[in-house]
């Protein structure tokens, strides 16, 4: 929604938390906006895209209106009259690869490096280009799922904005060019012994990069090699460092956790084992009936976040009071090296820490602590003295050797080469997928050292900030397009097979490295191959080669279980969160929870992806709690000026309920100036605001600027029933609708049934023939109870169905054209609200209202109750939109999917239409998948095996909140699911009859917390 | 005042207004007339192609079985158009000087491949298959026409939608044993009728309400 408040306009808070307490039950909200029941609100609830203000300046009056009608009428026939044009067909000429069946296609196990960890995955390629990523079920930190950064990545891939040629100077240079200046080079270097070589990479888990580099300072002894990630996990590291005096690396088993608390870590989302967490996570949550238990999630957090909403107790508290809670606790569960007597943060509720202290020393060797990959090394330890103290080592927990491969501290790795540059101490920086210009702390004045190098050659996929700077760009290859390896959470190791030639010449760090070890001429394929080779020296190599590219994982590589000894002592001052002098805000800075740290600002997918509980799109922003909006005198979309370690940003507010008071998050990755088209200029750079001694938590002042900014949020697009009404009864009514049902899992025993409304099933009585369904009967359940809001169901769709992307200025008038949408309330007040996700899909309901009102018959019903969309039909009445309850249908307004760029076609999905203007869409339940299958369970004579169908969003979902398939067959999943008595239906009392149904959201809260 | 328009001007408006009837639908006729014509069909047009390949010279005279070379038809939704390695299969015994073979070899020898024009093409947001349609006993001739006689490749259907839907509402009419499938010579029995619903039957093909839904073929 446009926010745009006049200057000094502010929302009353007070009002509005008034208004909520008289609320006769505990109220579920979507936002500020509808409390206080503003125009734009109202907009957005009256209709389904509100008044458009460019169509009132275009002034049509009548008999214009005339005119067009005619004309249309007129011209629309002959639209339908060009003519087919001449395509040509190209087999191949001399043998096509093996299993190759054009029409069909092909999945290749690989592996996607985040940060400098695996996610596992297989990728769907057509005719050889890779259109669909999905997780490898063999991998163990995938499971079969993957998030919606390794489902953009084939957005990336195909991206017009990479870089594609050698650059040299500001010039188009060429690869031979730069072999010839290398030799010479490293013949320079070879002479100095290395002396004033520097390289430069991200964190390394790949044990063949890890091989070369070690070859290479052997072979230029005074070389040194540093590490950095932007969104490192250098805390993390430090953190075990500080508990067991080693590196070392944990891995969580949720499992077998029973009871989880969660020290300002979104562990569900953030992380190299976060997909696979969540996956565990969420197992231990599936309910099937008043039996059934579940696990019990506390989270002491900052902002809110995807783990913060699952939480059975959330408790806001600023970052920096997290480490004083953590010593509290610890100090409460009896981990000695803590220290002692330590009390609990003012803001923790009295008998809170009690209770979460009896909770989880009744869980003994069952329970886990968690730490935040951004909160202090200290935190971290304590996290493992904790769980030392509660038995949980070797049940929930078990630690292993580090996953890197040369694992360090760093900040300290990067401070050490920008003073070494300082110094005048290098002359050859070589620099392999890193864009330390944009993401190096501010005070390191990174951009302005690396001018003193002699040498600065850079490889990396876009010409970003860095490669600006530097004498030598050389463009990289995407992951899809070469080979490598790569370890994931828990060690195991992956072989990246490409799936495409590069499609820009690009090269490897593998082939780069190469050439500085006067290699030249080695491809990667060879590289990776014969490290492997030489770790399997055997008979059989060839057989382990091919097994492991065939499944993704190279077998028995996953590390050992180490035993490790706490050290002692970990009481000390505990630091003192950020003053709170006049002005001055502690400010938290994390990775965009849509674009990460800046490697996917470029991805149209991503930038224009909802932000979980914000909804925010193409922007990001200082989110604040309610309270200290009010007490700046701030509202959304005002900016302010935030200012510290003499650097400062202008940032416009967004109020976030759930938030701690006094503490600001920004979110990393935007505000970049060489990012590409699409996110060039988007946002403001956070990172100006974080020095090396304080990455993640700060201090800032905060000044009002008295300019406001445009922020687009989807939150109040796409509303269904009334909760915006006034009158307090409408407002009863709207609740009675129901469309977030909940309980906790004690009132769920009590009454199972408490989701069934009395007054409407979801088969109610209906005025319209009843169909007989006597085939298949597709239907969907998303249990709510399962569902996480990570949106990776979103991207899937996005990218299966050729869904197009339309810009900040569209979204911001309701016209996103996502066909499944993740949906957030709210209940309780506005300090600390409860957060409940909803995927909405089509309901594909079986008295659809869309379809009576097509005048054209464009959407009609399939004998299997699916509710269809016929694109070619389509003329754009946009009836059935308006008539549709669950607002889910997308209208192409302009021409939004990209016709005319050549690389982004490779990605479309062949067997889905790509929509032109004009036209209606929905989802289709993955008519394409269901189609594919039926014809060959048709051609084999046999019948649809329940789960041979999957639709996009089913497949990625990591908690397998999503379950597609056959009502009419009694034993399948879907059925089962739909039987249980948290199933409903929403907005039934309109006899729509919805195949899309939910299973009700359950919490488990402990029953000494009042709340 | 002198008369604005002369009496002649009666007549004209009067052959005007009744005939209008007959130049609008005269104009009905000629849209439709277009609409069925081969300029706008390709129906019977022969298309240029890098090779003057003769399906009458392949299949009638030499027998070859369609699937030799549109190896993909019973398993995919494109039959397949061959490579150039399965045209050497034969032409590299024979007629191995002809120069008409000439771009065939060298698209052997380079690896480049032969471009060739799509004869029976759809709009894009039509999905044909024809794997299920060859497995549920509809030959190749139904819609490719009279293949083993064609010098040169044309459309021998509009391929309107129209078109399709008449076997889809009917499939009795076309069906043939799965046998006879792939007999480009083929000639339905007088008594097709009766057999088209024996096949009906046997094949499972899904009754007309089932298989004229959109999503058969739209998505």
């Amino acid at each position: 929604m446009s926010t745009q408040p006049k200057p000094g306009e502010t929302l009353d808070l007070v009002q509005i938390q008034t208004k909520l307490e008289r609320s006769p039950q505990k109220r579920v909200w979507r936002g500020l906006e509808e409390l206080a029941g503003t125009p734009e609100y109202r907009d957005f609830v009256e209709c389904e895209f509100p008044h458009d203000p460019r169509a009132e300046a275009k002034g049509v009056n009548r008999r214009d209106a005339l005119k067009l009608m005619g004309a249309s009428a007129a011209l629309a026939g002959l639209t339908a009259c060009t003519k087919l044009p001449t395509e040509k067909i190209v087999p191949y000429a001399q043998q096509q690869p093996e299993d190759f069946v054009p029409g069909h296609p092909l999945f290749y196990a690989t592996a996607m490096p985040l940060g400098g960890y695996a996610s596992g995955l297989l990728v769907e390629s057509h005719m050889g280009r890779p259109t669909k990523v999905e997780g490898n079920p063999s991998h163990p930190a995938s499971l079969g799922t993957a998030n919606i950064f390794a489902q953009a990545s084939v957005l990336n891939l195909y991206d017009p904005d990479r870089a594609q040629v050698v650059v040299y100077r500001g010039r188009i240079g060429d690869w031979s060019t730069f072999l010839t200046s290398m030799d010479q080079l490293t013949a320079e270097i070879m002479a100095r012994k290395g002396e004033g070589f520097r390289i430069l990479t991200g964190t390394v888990t790949s044990p063949c990069l890890a091989d070369q580099l070690r070859s290479l300072l052997a072979l230029y002894p005074q070389a040194k090699w540093h590490q950095y990630e932007s969104a490192g996990r250098d805390m993390v590291r430090e953190g075990a460092k500080l508990a067991f005096g080693e590196y070392v690396n944990a891995v969580y088993h949720f499992d077998r956790a029973e009871v989880i608390v969660a020290l300002d870590a979104d562990f569900l989302f953030v992380g190299p084992g976060a997909v696979r967490y969540a996956h565990d996570f969420s197992d231990k949550r599936r309910v099937t009936g008043p039996d059934s238990t579940m696990n019990r999630l506390y989270a002491v957090e900052s902002t809110p976040t995807i783990t913060g909403a699952m939480a059975d107790h959330r408790l806001p508290l600023r970052a920096g009071e997290v480490e004083a809670f953590a010593r509290a606790l610890a100090d409460g569960l009896g981990a000695k090296s803590a220290g002692n007597g330590i009390a609990a943060p003012a803001g923790v509720p009295a008998g809170w820490l009690a209770a979460l202290v009896g909770d989880l020393n009744k869980h003994r060797g069952a329970c886990l602590v968690i730490a935040g990959e951004h909160q202090p090394p200290i935190v971290h330890a304590l996290a493992h003295a904790m769980n030392d103290a509660l038995g949980n080592v070797g049940q929930t927990i078990h630690y292993t050797e580090p996953v890197e491969a040369n694992p360090v501290n760093e900040m300290a790795s990067l401070q050490e080469l920008v003073a070494d540059m300082q110094a005048g101490r290098v002359n050859t920086l070589l620099m392999l997928g890193v864009n330390p210009v944009y993401t190096a702390p501010a005070d390191l004045r990174f951009g302005q050292h690396l001018r003193s190098v002699g040498t600065r050659i850079h490889l990396s996929q876009y010409e970003d900030e860095t490669a600006e700077l530097c004498h030598w760009h050389l463009p990289e290859a995407h992951f899809l397009e070469t080979w490598g390896d790569v370890r994931a959470y828990d060690g195991t190791t992956s072989i990246i097979q490409p799936l495409i030639a590069p499609l820009y010449d690009g090269k490897s760090a593998h082939e780069i490295l190469a050439v500085m070890a006067r290699q030249p001429g080695a491809t990667a394929h060879e590289i990776v191959k014969q490290y492997w080779q030489r770790q399997n020296p055997g008979a059989d190599f060839d057989l382990f080669w091919e097994t492991s590219l065939n499944d993704g994982v190279v077998a028995n590589s996953t590390l050992a279980a180490k035993s490790v000894k706490l050290s002692a002592g970990l009481a000390g001052e505990t630091a003192k969160p950020a003053s709170q002098s006049a002005g001055t805000l502690e400010i938290v800075l994390r990775p965009d929870p849509s674009i990460g740290d800046g490697s996917f600002t470029n991805n149209g997918w991503l930038q224009e992806l909802p932000k979980p509980f914000t909804k925010l799109t193409w922007d990001n922003a200082a989110l604040v709690s309610p309270m200290t909006a009010q007490k700046l005198g701030v509202y959304n979309g005002n900016i302010v000026k935030l200012s510290a370690y003499g650097q400062s940003v202008e940032a416009p507010i967004w109020i976030a309920p759930g938030q701690a008071d006094d503490s600001l998050t920004l979110h990393l990755g935007y505000g970049r100036s060489r990012a590409g088209h699409v996110g060039n200029g988007v946002g403001f750079n956070a990172y100006l605001l974080s020095t090396s001694e304080n990455r993640w938590i700060g201090n800032a002042e905060v000044q009002k600027t008295g300019k406001t900014y445009n922020l687009v949020s989807t939150q109040h697009h796409h509303i269904m029933g009334k909760e915006g009404e006034e009158r307090e009864e409408d407002t009863v009514a709207a609740m009675q609708r129901k469309l977030v049902r909940t309980a906790t899992l004690e009132e769920f025993r009590k009454n199972p049934d408490f989701a069934r409304e009395k007054d409407y099933e979801i088969y109610g009585p209906t005025l319209y023939e009843n169909y007989s369904y006597t085939g298949n009967a597709w239907a969907m359940s998303i249990d709510l109870n399962s569902c996480i809001g990570c949106n990776a169901c979103l991207i899937a769709c996005q990218s299966e169905n050729n869904i197009a992307v339309v810009g900040k200025d569209e979204v911001s008038r309701g016209r996103e054209m996502h066909w499944i949408r993740v949906d957030a309330y709210f209940e309780g007040d506005l300090e600390n609200p409860a957060v409940y996700n909803q995927p909405v899909p089509c309901m594909h309901c079986e008295t659809a209202p869309c379809e009576y009102v097509c005048p054209v018959g464009a959407t009609v019903h399939s004998p299997e109750g699916l509710n269809e969309m016929v694109y070619n039909r389509c003329v754009g009445t946009r009836y059935c939109s308006n008539n549709c309850p669950y607002k889910v249908r997308r209208f192409n307004f302009e021409l939004f999917s990209d016709w005319t760029t050549q690389s982004l076609m490779l990605q479309r999905n062949p067997d889905v239409t790509v929509r032109s203007r004009g036209v209606m869409e929905k989802c289709s339940y993955c008519i394409q998948r269901i189609n594919r299958v039926k014809i060959a369970a048709e051609e084999a004579g046999r019948v649809i095996q329940d789960g041979e169908i999957v639709t996009a969003c089913q497949q990625t979902c990591p908690t397998q909140a999503i379950v597609f398939g056959n009502i009419n067959d009694m034993n399948s999943r879907v059925t089962k699911l739909k039987k249980q008595s948290r199933n409903y239906g929403f907005l039934t009392d309109l006899s729509t009859r919805p195949r899309t149904t939910y299973l009700a959201k359950l919490r488990n809260p402990n029953p000494e917390i009042k709340e | 005042m002198a008369q604005i328009f002369h009496r002649s001007t009666n007549t004209i408006s009067k052959v005007t207004i009744y005939g209008s009837i007959f130049i609008i639908t005269g104009l009905g006729y000629l849209i439709f007339a277009v609409n069925q014509s081969a300029y706008y069909t390709d129906v019977n047009v022969a298309r240029q192609q890098p090779v003057p390949f003769s399906h009458k010279h392949h299949v009638t005279d030499d027998g070859i079985d369609c699937r030799y070379c549109h190896t993909t038809v019973e398993k995919s939704y494109f039959a397949g158009i061959p490579t150039t390695h399965i045209c050497m299969s034969c032409h590299s015994k024979l007629w191995l000087n002809a120069s008409m073979l000439e771009p065939v070899r060298a698209s052997y020898a380079t690896d480049r491949s032969l471009e060739w024009t799509r004869v029976n093409a759809l709009p894009d947001f039509v999905y044909f298959n024809h794997s299920i349609h060859v497995n549920k006993g509809i030959g190749c001739t139904t819609c490719h026409g009279p293949i083993g006689e064609m010098p040169l490749t044309y459309r021998a259907n509009t391929l309107y939608m129209r078109w399709c839907i008449s076997c889809h509402k009917h499939p009795e009419r076309y069906v043939r044993r799965r046998e006879d499938v792939f007999k480009a010579d083929y000639v339905p029995p007088r008594d097709q009728l009766a057999l088209g619903r024996q096949l009906v039957k046997e094949y499972k093909i899904k009754e007309p309400r089932i298989i004229t839904d959109c999503y058969t073929c739209h998505r």
